[in-house]
């Protein structure tokens, strides 16, 4: 990968993928190779919006690669609640550090943080635009468990505002996946997204029944439809009950179904799957930890050697 | 003398956009950010027949010239447009306009969560794809709506 930043994940080639799984996966054998590599380097977390798993999951493979974090708190505490601009407040704290995450929810915050930054800046979340460091984590489950090619995957749930879902649908053309999208039709994918698919001429259908295609999934990523998309709580009951799974659901499927979820998950996922030899999600959760630690390492690697560059001009 | 010559009369310098899509007419005033308070003279023609769009706007602006990104703008919401030139009741230049790749400040992000519209010190930027543009923050497509959203 020889990006500067990770924003979304339509930058990604599918080399740069690889290139990152890769590493992800030597991260994972033998992490202790990894663990000074970054001494010294200090990485700022930047949650505008609540997070503890992805925020913990950064912070975690960042010290395991021997960085410093500095963590710029709950918003309600910080300058934010004063009225800073998001330019300003990255502007302050690329001073203080070698690379950024951003977690903020605004759609296209992590794009504006980049123009106004010269280090590293990488994208945790921005309002339901794009999340492209779960997707690399998504891959690299995927591709443990299935390899990447002649992949069949089903995406489930809240397909408008789920940011993970419309960085996944995007890297998964770079593989040329069949791809089935499972929604109410109230939450299907935005106009942005099923353009970009169908501009890369990818295989895409969509379903409001899972039951239509569960047997023909390799995947199946479910993800939270949230309460507040509804007009009133009825509603929300009634459509959100259509796309829960238990166990009797994945009957039809296959037996290597994977089924993953980016957690945290409420009632999408019955208790009884995770007995199943289906369940995935909490080993896609711990794969968070190689995976950040892959791109942080890389993303570092790249800074130091523009640098360099820059030095010997 | 042709009919939309009766309808709109000739100017002595200025500017002439003919072949608007019909309807577009006060549109195309908006982007030049044009209301009548500059003192100049505006005439529009409305629905004027015409060969190549069946129907068609015209707009004319006594002593005033149209800049690059104005014309940028202008192409999004009417691509057949000619622009013509006026200088002492001669057209001195004719020009088709053409799409450009972007456009940047002139119109809104229709999406109210996007970081466009959230007090930061940005200008909007959109890149002009298939039919219709793109915000580059958010990615948000705006198509047949563009001109509800020139930020004039
Ligand atoms: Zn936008």
């Amino acid at each position: 990968m020889r990006q500067d930043h990770l924003i979304t994940a339509t930058q990604l080639s599918r080399d740069d993928i690889e290139a990152v799984l890769d590493r992800a996966r030597e991260v994972a054998d033998d992490p202790a190779a990894y663990a000074d590599r970054h001494a010294g380097r200090v990485l700022a977390l930047c949650f505008f919006e609540p997070s503890t798993r992805t925020r913990m999951s950064f912070d975690s493979a960042a010290k395991r690669l021997g960085i410093d974090t500095i963590d710029m708190g709950d918003v309600g505490s910080s300058s934010v609640s004063k009225g800073e601009s998001l330019s300003d407040t990255v502007r302050v704290i690329e001073g203080y550090a070698d690379a950024l995450v951003l977690r903020h929810p605004s759609e296209g915050a992590a794009t504006l943080a980049a123009e106004h930054v010269s280090v590293p800046v990488v994208n945790a979340g921005d309002g339901a635009g794009q999340h492209p460091s779960q997707t690399l984590l998504d891959l690299h489950t995927i591709r443990e468990n299935h390899g990447l090619d002649d992949l069949t995957v089903g995406i489930m749930g809240d397909l408008k505002y789920g940011r993970t879902v419309h960085s996944l649908a995007a890297a998964l053309t770079e593989f040329d996946a069949n791809q089935h999208f499972i929604s109410p039709e109230s939450l299907r994918l935005p106009r942005s997204v099923r353009f970009d698919l169908h501009e890369t001429g990818a295989q895409v259908r969509e379903h409001t029944d899972l039951e239509d295609v569960i047997d023909e999934l390799d995947v199946l990523y479910v993800t939270r439809i949230q309460k507040e998309r509804f007009p009133d709580e009825n509603e929300y009951h009634r459509v959100a009950g259509e796309y829960q799974i238990d166990a009797e659901t994945l009957d039809d499927a296959a037996d290597d179904l994977t089924v993953m979820h980016p957690l945290p998950r409420v009632d999408e996922i019955a208790p009884d799957v995770d007995e199943t030899d289906h369940a995935t999600y909490f080993e896609q959760a711990h794969n968070g930890v190689p995976v950040r630690m892959a791109l942080l390492d890389t993303l570092l690697e790249n800074a130091e050697a523009a640098e360099g560059m820059e030095v010997d001009r | 003398m042709s009919e939309h010559e009766l309808r709109v009369s000739k100017i002595r310098d200025g500017t002439v956009i003919d072949h608007v899509e019909g309807g577009q007419a006060l549109n195309v005033l908006a982007i030049l950010g044009i209301d009548g308070s500059e003192g100049f003279g505006v005439s529009v023609g409305m629905n004027v027949p015409s060969d190549r769009l069946g129907r068609k706007d015209i707009v004319k602006v006594e002593e005033r010239e149209l800049s690059q990104s104005e014309v940028d703008v202008l192409s999004l919401i009417a691509p057949e447009a000619t622009i013509n030139i006026v200088r002492d009741f001669e057209v001195v230049e004719k020009n088709r306009v053409t799409r450009p790749d972007s456009v940047t400040g002139v119109l809104s992000c229709p999406n109210r969560n996007c970081i466009t519209n959230a007090d930061e010190p940005v200008d909007t930027r959109f890149d002009v794809v298939a039919d219709g543009v793109r915000c580059d923050y958010c990615s948000t497509i705006l198509r047949a709506d563009i001109a509800d959203h020139i930020d004039v």
